[in-house]
């Protein structure tokens, strides 16, 4: 099934398209700023029922009344909302004939971590129609995948397509009122993934390829919903494993995974985004509110992420444990290099019985950059025998990074055992000298160190993923250590 | 293969070394003795090109050529080895993992291809056999919960991997049991070769019954004050360095 996925993959991105080029791609752009009048052209444009548009507006007229959070450990100038456009149908970028007009220190990047050449002008925005690819990509796959009964398909089209199971379950995980920024995102949100495994079903490939073609032209207001029906399982990868050149500043996306009984969700990220420059100029605020539910008893729902990218990422993929014997798993590796700055973490939250979770965070700052985790144990009173473990590891590089540890426990059940370690380390001089005397200059030593500070983390990911995630480590700290 | 001449050593202002000279050739095992503190080890780091020694003057001639202005992996990837009086923990890399790495990165300086993997492990296993150890070391992490005496014998393990022209080994028979001192020399005397040298630092004529020396020096406050062949060490264990103090 895998090879399926190579296959199809292969076919399309080495093929001309076929059908010609086409041009009449729509140009239409909401005015700058935010009023409920841009949420009804987004509404509008998107063709959305009437009961969307009011979940937006809902959602509008609630983010009017919260200011934006200030607890996280980050800094950065104020965001203005009105100076942002926040609905522009795909763009054509300017198009470059061939590789030689790309920028070279990107081709590089491309070339380090082994993306194909044809990868590499789609991800460049060299003319290899993107778009309609990944249109055709999805279609072959969705075939595959319908024989299954598995719905994968953009948020939109599950709007059109599939109504009721997305009004069922939308905003059931994260609420509009959430937070600040899932209230933005419920107001203006342009489109994203859904993804629906029926009962006992297994679902046979790892949802990522299309994924990570899609990626390319997603928005910056994404949404992604997840719904594993009792006994499914679905391993689901999200991420652009190549830096983007990204104009917009502001990401706010949304992930809602929802698992019932004896179902699994094993959803994991690589999140490479443009972290600005060396001095600190540009890149990503990337505001991103993660979390899923096991609903049913025996489900389990397990995040592993990798963050390499943005100039901010404040992120805490959370898993609420609903159902008895229900497990969460957080998995994470978070890299800030240059003036980076990173509050990620998660929230495990046991309701259920004999409920289990375990946390794994590594934090790796360099250069001038802020590393924090914040995280999260709650039981609840009901919550008898609920168990968690957590491992925070801090690795520094140089003595002008920061790293930080915000846990918080909540425990209201004497049953529950809570076990929390934390570690701050340094890549020491000795260990530098012992891999240089074996041949291994700085460079390699740092990402072989790197490396197996992270294993833990880096082998919940998929294999093919885990490659790409320990080359973009070694990239990401280049030049780290003089 | 190695000629140290009138090497003088600083560390922060405060000279080490003064004046050391010596003369290694190929298919030779020199023993370096002294007590404490007189600058063996730094003899050993200053070979390999550590960072925080000052060479105030002399120089290092490596098999033809003057090292002292190449850098540490330059050093090992032309063939210099130093087996670690406390070898270094570097969690979560897998001895495997790390020894593919320096291998291809010593061959990629020689501009040669990675080194494939097949004949990679097969190398692995010779290795191994050839030095009586167990299975599982290689998917361990380097050194982390080792005990004294396997971080000792994974040394050996990586200059057998490693093939170096010259080893350097400092103290590499401290904190050994009696069984694992003989590993290491059965070790070090396999891997002899008429085309390399090993210079074994210690300060115990112990590790000497094992691993005979064609050279005995006897470093001093920052000189070689003595040397001669083996029965210098004999005489050193008998005598004591009070002995070359007072001769000094």
């Amino acid at each position: 099934m895998e090879k399926d996925q190579n296959n199809i993959l292969e076919e399309v991105t080495n093929s001309d398209y076929k059908y010609g080029f086409h041009t009449n791609i729509e140009m239409d752009t909401a005015p700058v700023g935010l009023n409920e009048d841009t949420i009804r052209f987004i509404s509008a444009k998107k063709e959305e029922p009437e009961w969307l548009l009011e979940f937006r507006l809902n959602a509008y007229r609630h983010w009017l009344t919260l200011t934006e959070p200030g607890w996280a450990h980050i800094h950065h100038p104020p965001i203005n909302y009105q100076d942002i456009i926040y609905y522009a149908a795909p763009k054509r970028k300017k198009e470059l004939k061939s590789l030689d007009e790309v920028d070279p220190e990107l081709l590089d990047t491309f070339n380090k971590l082994g993306i194909s050449l044809e990868e590499q002008k789609k991800l460049s925005g060299v003319a290899v129609d993107a778009v309609i690819d990944s249109v055709s990509v999805k279609t072959t796959f969705t075939d595959t995948l319908a024989k299954y009964g598995v719905i994968f398909c953009s948020f939109s089209d599950a709007v059109k397509n599939h109504p009721d199971l997305v009004k069922q379950y939308m905003g059931s995980v994260v609420p509009s009122n959430d937070n600040f920024f899932a209230a933005l995102n419920s107001a203006v949100f342009s489109d994203g993934s859904f993804c629906y495994i029926p009962k006992g079903v297994r679902c046979p490939v790892e949802l990522s390829t299309y994924f990570r073609i899609n990626a390319a032209n997603t928005g910056q207001f994404e949404r992604t919903l997840i719904v594993a029906d009792e006994g499914a399982y679905v391993s689901y990868m999200e991420g652009c494993t190549a830096p983007m050149r990204d104009e917009n500043q502001l990401h706010a996306a949304i992930v809602e995974i929802v698992a019932m009984k004896d179902a699994e969700v094993k959803y994991s990220t690589v999140q490479n985004w443009y972290p600005g420059n060396k001095k600190g100029e540009g890149g990503i605020y990337n505001f991103v509110t993660k979390r899923g539910i096991c609903k049913g008893s025996y489900s389990k729902i397990s995040w592993t992420q990798v963050e390499t990218g943005s100039a901010i990422t404040w992120k805490y993929p959370s898993v609420v444990l609903m159902g008895d014997n229900s497990i969460g798993e957080f998995y994470s590796v978070a890299v800030t290099n240059n003036f980076q700055q990173a509050d990620t973490g998660t929230k495990m939250i046991h309701l259920g019985k004999n409920t289990r979770s375990t946390i794994i965070s590594k934090g790796i700052s360099a250069g001038q950059s802020n590393n924090s985790y914040r995280g999260l144990v709650k039981v609840i009173k009901r919550a008898e025998n609920a168990r968690n473990f957590s491992q925070c590891d801090s690795l520094l590089l140089g003595d002008k990074c920061g790293a930080h540890t915000y846990p918080y426990i909540k425990a209201e059940n004497q049953s529950s055992i809570i076990e929390h370690e934390a570690t701050t380390s340094k890549i020491s001089d000795d260990q530098l000298f012992y891999c240089k005397q074996r041949g291994i200059n700085s460079e390699s030593a740092i990402s072989l160190i790197v490396n197996g500070y992270a294993k833990e983390v880096l082998q919940h990911l998929p294999m093919e993923f885990a490659v790409e995630a320990q080359k973009l480590l070694a990239i990401s700290l280049e030049g780290s250590v003089g | 293969m190695l000629s140290i001449r009138n090497l003088h050593v600083s560390i922060k202002g405060k000279e080490i070394l003064k004046g050391i000279n010596l003369e290694v050739n190929p298919g030779e095992v020199h023993a370096i003795m002294g007590p404490n503190g007189t600058g063996k080890s730094t003899l050993a780091y200053v070979i390999s090109g550590r960072d925080g020694y000052d060479v105030t003057e002399g120089e290092i001639i490596f098999k033809g050529r003057n090292i002292l202005d190449l850098s540490a992996e330059e050093r090992a990837c032309e063939g210099l080895f130093l087996g670690f009086q406390y070898p270094v923990e570097i969690p979560g890399v897998s001895i495997t993992n790390f020894l593919r790495t320096a291998i291809n990165e010593q061959r990629k300086y020689k501009g040669l291809d990675p080194v494939p993997a097949p004949e990679f492990l097969a190398k692995m296993e010779e290795k191994k056999q050839l030095l009586e150890l167990q299975d599982k070391l290689a998917s361990r992490s380097v050194n982390e919960g080792f005990s004294g005496g396997e971080k000792k014998k994974n040394e050996i393990f990586q200059m057998a991997m490693l093939e170096p022209s010259l080893a350097i080994l400092d103290e590499t028979d401290s904190g050994l049991d009696i069984d694992a001192l003989r590993i290491v020399a059965t070790g070090v005397n396999k891997l002899r070769r008429p085309d390399n040298s090993t210079v074994v630092i210690t300060h115990y004529q112990r590790l000497l019954e094992y691993i005979v020396p064609d050279v005995v020096h006897v470093l001093f406050d920052g000189r070689i004050v003595k040397s001669g062949g083996k029965e210098l060490a004999l005489l050193l264990e008998e005598k004591g360095y009070e002995w070359i103090r007072s001769e000094s």
